[in-house]
């Protein structure tokens, strides 16, 4: 039997606004307990919502930037029940009227391959406070939990995709497309381990050729793309063997366990769920113009997208080497000052992707981090091209620049890495070589025209030692060949 | 001294016959030596109002005071005052003193209004006796063996018993008008958004609606212009200018369409009532109005819309009296379940407990549009018989109540009896009119209100209307002490 | 009609009231009085009518983006019935 996954993607992102969505409180990470968390987000008696207008422009870009409808008129609802982290006893989210209608983008996957994934609509909500369960505390002991509601009322717009993907891989794919949207938009910090991203898969299988829908799973809060795919890929195999064993899959609620790779059934969540939707008497329908819509359009960054196309024609970059450098907005736009300072776009794109991506990996940076700067980098490559170090002594001079050495032309000045292109000085070492090699010369002198290219390899090698490969190749080869010729 | 209206205070006030702290030190001496009689409030501030007075008797010195400085009033339970108790009526929030004021009363403390105490009222404004009050039932002035009507039974009281001259008040689906009608006073539920509700405890969001009840018309108009305007915290607020109330009072109101919806004198109003109504009617007659016939098809429904709108909004803004942040929780908790269970099954009185639930299931899945969406078409069809009828008059009027204070206890274990008590009051909340009840005679010693319901934002000429019938009659001099 | 008692206790559960064993019939009965007299409701006809939640028609405004609070926490902290390092404290949430 073949099966087939099928997944959907609720994927929440946290809106980079200074103030929360309905108070003028901050919305700042890391800040001490409870200090920014006003009346409005303590549900104090007698207090009132005023949505963030911020928030709005953040979920009309993003709707753009998807192609989806913009909802010109959205409602807010409450959607009630009771945890200590919600402190109305409701969330107000939209449910009817969203702020994002239906909309469509384009994935690109490993294979160089494209697929289109369905937006269903993105809305408007407010985000929870946090429960925290492991502090002891004092004049209670443990049993307690407590509640932390700096982050209740952060503005959030929850997507939800249409069941397209068909595999982790393209669950994946179209996580990292919608955090690349929201970065270069500029509207969320994108970052998962904070929270700002968050995720919840819907998953399900059926046999290949089905058309109806197999029974789904919604897998709650994974916290980063490596995770999504591995829950993913235990949950549809959980599904095949339960289905294969003669078992049925139940429609819940699992949470992903990273450490035992696993997904569990989350019962107490599912004690009768009865949302009890309507809309918020507090909240009037808010109406965005055409003219409000177009001027948001007018005003967006150069999408993904546009960018992947743009690498393509403008630099000649292959499509696999302008999706890896268009997923981020920082990465794109550090590649393309290198480029630009550099003329060299393709050494730019290698060094991106290579030299720097491995430092940065190493060193856990992200690229707005990086120790060694877009120009720095150019300068570097400038170097390379006017033949004053190799590319072989380039990476010495970047682990330099790493490490804090200055720039290039510091670093090649303070260590003497200049490349020796002085005649004089490479006939010098040449003939030191010839002299002090009599067998191989003879050999050279021996040898059929055809083979003699290779022997030169020997002569090559000792001079790049004795320069400490320093030595400009392209002169030492020109030198060698004539002063080996004349020997013949 | 404590007969005094407002209007008469400003003025002796600024002629120096009293300062402030006289009159509101004379105030508090009768809250203190009568209220016992009453329980109009729940809780009194002499402190704080001697203070207020003295403040307010140096800016009056000074010169240039607003026009409510230095006048005591009393303030609704239901609005937030910083540093003072504010219960809502509730044992939920026996305990629950805010750091923060509702611009209501930020308003008059701006305007130097000094404040008396906290009045009593239905629990989270939920009944039509006081008799849902925690703080236990509130007596009618004119026979404390009757109710003063509710929610606002305890600012109606005050001001009837002459310990206030004035209050503030909230209305629902009547809680200022029937109050003002069973207690012979004035009272005015403006347009719905004109007052914001920051910091006025909701019961129901898209109706509630905060306004004055006083003396008469003019005193009415003194606190309504110093209550209303848009407020940039209450986004259902009205962004709308502001006239001056107490500018149009005295206009002709000669040529006046007054309509009068059979609706409204129906087998339900008590035929006692009925014929003061209609001498009142008369009275406009002689002023040169002309009463026009007008339908309000729909206002059987009102009722029926109302206890399904109105609990459906309050199951949800009481979610967040959860005995976590503030306000009661129930001793030591097995478990969160029990935590919620417990603080608030103790925490809510019944009344608001039955509405809590009724609300819960008219939303809940398999119900909502049969209940909750229904009500919500029906609502629209109230409103648009209101609009029909605006086309052609200019005020509505009719009954406040079907009848005059009924007693204590009399409805109290008949939950559905007690929402007929709103049968003429309720439909102007639905639809978001201004209300208005002012006195227009006695049955049985007890008093009757006219109501008079208003286009949108008309409240100016509705405190017209009503001042001009207070120039050529007495019922609202009639004083229960 | 009355309510039933296991629907009462399923609205108290979503409504987070505890109701007693001695009180929930008379509950019940009440509850049922008054969707008696809400199911007059059911005898119009609404056909084609917008429901309204809002009684005026008015249109949201928005806020500017900007922090205007400050932090009063201990003011908030000193209204909760059991507070420590900042937190609210509830029995524990078990997930």
């Amino acid at each position: 039997m073949e099966w087939e996954i099928v997944i959907g993607l609720e994927v929440h992102v946290q809106l980079a606004t200074k103030s929360k969505l309905f108070s003028g409180a901050s919305t700042r990470f890391g800040a001490a307990p409870n200090t920014q968390a006003c009346a409005v987000d303590l549900a104090m008696p007698g207090t009132l919502p005023v949505p963030n207008e911020e928030a709005f422009r953040h979920a009309v870009m993003f709707g753009l930037a998807m192609n989806a409808e913009i909802g010109r008129r959205s409602v807010f609802e409450r959607k009630n029940y009771f945890y200590p982290d919600l402190p109305k006893g409701y969330q107000t989210t939209q449910l009817a009227q969203p702020i994002v209608g239906p909309g469509e983008i384009e994935i690109h996957l490993e294979d160089g391959s494209s697929k289109k994934v369905r937006l269903h609509h993105a809305h408007l909500e407010e985000d929870a406070g946090k429960s925290l369960h492991e502090t002891i505390f004092e004049t209670h002991g443990h049993g307690m939990s407590g509640i932390d509601l700096n982050r209740a009322g952060t503005p959030l717009i929850e997507i939800v995709s249409e069941p397209d993907m068909r595999s982790a891989a393209e669950a994946v794919a179209y996580l990292k497309k919608i955090h690349s949207i929201v970065t270069y938009l500029g509207i969320s910090d994108g970052d998962m381990s904070q929270g700002s991203m968050r995720c919840d898969a819907n998953v399900s299988v059926r046999l290949k050729g089905e058309e109806k829908l197999g029974t789904r799973a919604e897998i709650k809060n994974i916290n980063s793309f490596r995770f999504v795919e591995k829950a993913i890929v235990v949950e549809a195999q959980r599904q095949i063997d339960l289905i294969e064993d003669g078992g049925s899959v139940v429609q819940e609620t699992r949470l992903y366990d990273s450490d035992k790779n696993e997904t569990r059934s989350m019962r107490s969540k599912e004690v009768a769920n009865d949302y009890r939707y309507f809309p918020c008497p507090d909240l009037l329908p808010v109406e965005l113009s055409e003219d409000y819509v177009e001027t948001v359009r007018s005003r967006l960054p150069e999408l993904p997208d546009a960018k992947y196309a743009r690498f393509q024609s403008e630099y000649s970059l292959s499509a696999y080497d302008a999706d890896q450098l268009t997923q981020e907005r920082a990465v794109a736009d550090y590649f393309e000052t290198v480029a630009k300072e550099s003329g060299e776009p393709k050494l730019a794109a290698n060094w991106v992707m290579g030299e720097l991506a491995a430092l940065l990996n190493r060193e856990e940076l992200p690229i707005e981090r990086s120790p060694v700067s877009a120009e720095q980098l150019a300068g570097l490559i400038a170097r390379i091209t006017d033949n004053t170090i190799s590319s072989k002594i380039a990476k010495q001079v970047f682990e330099a620049m790493a490490a804090g050495e200055g720039d290039a032309d510091a670093v090649i000045e303070k260590r003497g890495l200049k490349q020796v292109s002085d005649t004089g000085a490479i006939e010098k070492m040449v003939d030191e070589v010839i002299a002090a090699s009599p067998a191989q010369v003879e050999n050279y002198r021996k040898a059929e025209e055809a083979k003699r290219p290779k022997m030169m390899g020997y002569f090559v090698g000792q001079i790049m030692k004795a320069s400490k490969g320093q030595a400009n190749p392209q002169m030492i080869n020109k030198i060698l060949k004539e002063k080996l010729d004349a020997l013949l | 001294m404590h007969q005094l209206t407002i209007a008469e205070i400003i003025r002796g006030l600024r002629d120096r016959q009293f300062s402030s702290v006289e009159i509101t030190g004379h105030l508090l001496g009768r809250i203190e030596q009568l209220d016992g009689n009453y329980n109009s409030f729940i809780t009194v501030t002499p402190e704080q109002a001697l203070q207020q007075a003295a403040a307010a008797d140096e800016r009056l010195t000074a010169g240039g005071a607003p026009a409510l400085c230095g006048v005591p009033l009393a303030h609704k339970d239901i609005f937030c005052t910083e540093g003072v108790r504010t219960s809502c009526g509730s044992k939920m929030l026996d305990n629950f003193t805010p750091p923060y004021d509702a611009t209501v009363v930020e308003n008059f403390n701006n305007a130097g209004a000094v404040t008396l105490g906290k009045t009593n009222m239905d629990e989270f404004a939920m009944g039509s006796s006081n008799e849902t009050s925690y703080y236990g039932p509130v007596k009618n002035p004119w026979n404390t063996n009757c109710v003063p009507g509710g929610s606002s039974g305890g600012s109606a009281a005050a001001v009837a018993a002459q310990l206030a001259p004035g209050a503030t008040a909230t209305d629902t689906g009547g809680s200022i008008r029937q109050p003002a009608a069973l207690t012979n006073t004035t009272g005015l539920k403006p347009t719905y958004g004109r007052v914001s509700r920051w910091g006025m405890i909701a019961f129901a969001s898209s109706l509630d609606q905060g306004g004055p009840i006083a003396r008469n018309a003019e005193d009415a108009a003194y606190l309504l212009s110093a209550m209303a305007g848009h407020d940039p915290k209450d986004s259902t607020s009205l962004y709308r200018p502001v006239p001056d109330y107490t500018a149009g009072l005295n206009g002709d109101i000669a040529g006046l369409r007054i309509g009068v919806p059979a609706e409204y004198f129906s087998d339900d109003l008590n035929p006692q009532v009925a014929a003061r109504v209609q001498d009142a009617l008369k009275e406009y007659e002689k002023l040169g109005a002309q009463l026009v016939e007008v339908s309000l098809p729909h206002t059987h429904l009102a009722v029926p819309a109302y206890y399904v709108i109105a609990p459906a909004e309050a199951s949800a803004n009481l979610s967040r009296f959860d005995g976590v942040r503030y306000g009661h929780r129930c001793e030591d908790p097995r478990d969160l379940r029990d935590l919620y269970m417990r603080s608030r099954g103790e925490g809510f009185g019944e009344e608001v407990q039955r509405r809590i639930l009724v609300g819960t299931y008219a939303l809940s899945a398999g119900y909502y549009d049969a209940y909750y969406n229904k009500a919500q078409q029906v609502r629209r069809l109230i409103k648009q018989d209101f609009v029909q009828a605006f086309e052609k008059v200019d005020v509505i009027m009719g009954p406040t109540t079907p009848s005059p204070a009924f007693a204590l206890g009399e409805k109290k274990a008949d939950p559905v009896a007690m929402y007929l008590e709103d049968i003429y009051t309720i439909a102007a909340n639905l639809a978001g009119l201004p209300g208005m009840s002012l006195p227009c005679g006695l049955v049985n010693n007890l008093p009757v209100g006219l109501q008079i319901i208003g286009n949108y934002l008309d409240e100016a000429r509705m405190l017209n209307v009503a001042h001009r019938y207070q120039q050529v009659t007495d019922w609202h001099k009639a004083s229960a002490a | 009609m009355a309510v039933d008692t296991q629907t009462v206790e399923k609205l108290a559960e979503l409504a987070r009231i505890a109701i007693s064993e001695e009180t929930i019939d008379e509950v019940g009965n009440r509850l049922g009085e008054v969707l008696q007299l809400v199911d007059q409701l059911q005898a119009v006809s609404t056909e084609g009518v917008a429901p309204m939640a809002h009684p005026l028609d008015e249109v949201q405004v928005l806020r500017a983006d900007e922090i205007t609070e400050s932090n009063r926490r201990e003011e908030f902290l000193a209204l909760a019935p059991q507070s420590e390092g900042g937190l609210y404290l509830v029995p524990k949430v078990i997930d």
